[in-house]
């Protein structure tokens, strides 16, 4: 120490105000990682709703495009699979098996998409403020989750609609039913915030990564049961059995299921699904394990969180620099 | 007296290219040349920081002044050697980071201030002030994305003046603005010294260093070349207008004014 100022501790001073002699000494970017995002609660806040704010900033129509956009797709994916193709025989309310489906569908690739580009995209912040950065992809897909809402809404209504105007039951939400899509919701959060916590840091060090996430996450939409039943992939006809293990291994078919045990099945008049011929047979709905499945893929789920977070710290580290 | 900021045997590298395409990388493979690549913008640097102190940071371009900074800050972290804080860190590593230009003044001064660490009770209390130091009028409603750059620059500074900090850092603070607006961040700055905060000042004006800091510390490509006394410093630096060019003398003049007008 060559000079050091001789500061007196008047009582208003810092020192004083924030006791600081016995503040320990820290390491300015110690973090816990995602528990931090937690603590800081105010900030993620701010942080979702500057993003929902900007998303439609400017335009006339504003969140309706929350509500257009799924409904436009809802409705191709509807004409094409449904009527061309006829991948509804035999199913009793197809439309809500396809909508229900594409909730989670469109929350789990806006996460994982918009994730991934999160920590780019907010590279003016991050180059020049201390603060968690596992903020970014976290806050990418509560938005997401926002933008699920108004899908969730139109699905809540058709599936009203649909009781009220068909000839089947009126929808009454079961608790099963309910608690199931819950998981289901609660599967893709946590699948969602792995796989953006993990491709954000490696978008920002291979930047291909990006491109490359957008090529599965289009594969993705056909890998569930929402556009044709399930029993197409079960009955072992067209695919050899095992491959059937593994399509249900996969965490957003059994989300998707869950969700349409809650909002489809319930929609059912008698067997939901019957698979036409002579005579024809009643097929099962779902995987038979759905419930302990979940839960499984719900604990595999937060474990991946956590290779998530420790990918993450060990490359964080290096982010400012490479932006 | 406490210790404030503690750096030991810090070392940051970057490379020239962050991101080679594969092709380069295997070229470079190839001709046995990979380590080429990277330069060390801090190398071995060590300083402690008593609370309270002001230390004005000095240096060529490209010295390694901003990348110390980032360390202090906390936006990057050192490849070697450890830094070591004590208390809340605010200031302006460049103005107006974060600002999202499409929404309002107003939102972003709540945006700005969460993440300097601020809870919303206390951007409320503090947010009148905060809009009068920025001074920006009825603009506070419009996205800042049409604000001028000056309006810009004070709507980031006012944010991170007011925070209730331990460390206040400054880069370059005085690079944008008029000249009312430089003398009032002078004044401001001044306060935050008064009041017992941590500064860590740069500049390139020796005028602005002598009167806001008492302790310099020059770097040189990337070690500490001095560290001690702002005049010898400022020798150490050639700044004391022995080669300087008129250019540079008329600013240093206009800031030694500006200096002495607080």
């Amino acid at each position: 120490m060559s000079t050091t100022s001789p500061v007196s501790p008047d009582p208003g001073s810092v020192e004083v105000r924030h006791d600081l002699a016995h503040v320990p000494l820290a390491p300015p970017s110690r973090t816990s990682g995602i528990l931090e995002v937690f603590r800081r609660r105010y900030l993620l806040r701010l942080m979702v709703r500057r993003e929902i704010r900007a998303r439609y900033a400017g335009t006339a129509f504003g969140l309706a495009w929350s509500y257009i956009n799924p409904f436009t797709r809802f409705l191709t994916f509807y004409f094409v699979f449904g009527l061309l193709l006829g991948r509804g025989n035999g199913m009793q309310n197809f439309a809500i098996h396809l909508f229900a489906g594409m909730v989670l569908v469109n929350y789990f690739t806006e996460s994982v998409t918009s994730g991934t580009r999160s920590l780019l995209s907010n590279r003016g912040v991050i180059g020049k403020m201390a603060m968690p950065r596992e903020m970014f992809p976290v806050a990418s897909m509560l938005v997401s989750l926002w933008h699920a809402i108004p899908q969730l809404i139109i699905l809540v209504v058709a599936c009203v609609v649909t009781g009220w105007v068909g000839d089947g039951p009126l929808w009454v939400p079961d608790a099963v039913g309910m608690a199931a899509s819950l998981l289901g919701f609660v599967l893709i959060m946590v699948y969602g915030t792995a796989f953006g916590l993990m491709f954000s840091c490696v978008n920002v060090i291979f930047r291909d990564f990006q491109r490359i996430v957008q090529t599965f996450i289009n594969i993705v939409p056909f890998t569930v049961p929402m556009m044709y039943p399930y029993y197409l992939i079960a009955d072992g006809e067209r695919i050899p059995r095992q491959y059937h293990d593994i399509y249900v291994a996969n965490p957003v078919a059994e989300a998707v299921m869950l969700i349409q045990r809650g909002f489809w099945q319930p929609t059912c008049d008698g067997p939901c699904v019957v698979k036409p011929g002579t005579p024809p047979t009643v097929q099962p709905d779902f995987v038979g394990d759905l419930y302990s499945r979940g839960l499984i893929m719900l604990v595999i789920g937060i474990v991946l969180l956590g290779v998530g977070q420790f990918v993450f710290s060990r490359l964080e580290k290096s982010v400012p620099e490479r932006l | 007296m406490t210790t404030s900021i503690v750096v030991q045997d810090v070392s940051k590298t970057f490379r020239y290219q962050a991101h080679p395409t594969l092709k380069k990388v295997l070229q470079d493979r190839l001709r046995g040349e990979h380590a080429k690549g990277s330069f060390k913008a801090l190398d071995g640097v060590s300083f402690e920081v008593q609370q309270g102190e002001s230390i004005g940071l000095m240096g060529l371009n490209g010295s390694g002044k901003s990348t110390l900074l980032k360390l202090v800050s906390g936006v990057m972290r050192p490849d070697e050697g450890q830094v070591l804080v004590r208390g809340r860190i605010s200031g302006l590593i460049a103005t107006g980071a974060g600002f999202h230009n499409e929404l309002s003044g107003r939102d972003n001064i709540y945006m700005n201030a969460a993440m300097l660490g601020m809870t919303k009770e206390e951007t409320d209390a503090k947010f009148d002030d905060i809009a009068a130091f920025a001074d920006v009028g009825r603009f506070m409603d419009t996205p800042v994305g049409n604000y001028s750059s000056g309006m810009f620059a004070r709507l980031g500074f006012s944010v991170a003046v007011h925070v209730d900090c331990d460390i206040f850092i400054a880069d370059e603070v005085l690079a944008v603005g008029d000249r009312p607006f430089k003398r009032k961040c002078l004044k401001r700055m001044k306060e935050i010294r008064e009041s017992g905060i941590t500064m860590f000042y740069v500049s390139h004006s020796a005028a602005s260093v002598k009167k806001m800091c008492d302790r310099a510390i020059v770097l040189d490509k990337g070690t500490v070349g001095f560290d001690g006394d702002v005049e010898e410093a400022i020798k150490f630096l050639h700044y004391d207008g022995d080669d300087d060019e008129p250019d540079a003398e008329d600013e240093d003049e206009r800031d030694e004014e500006l200096a002495n007008d607080i």
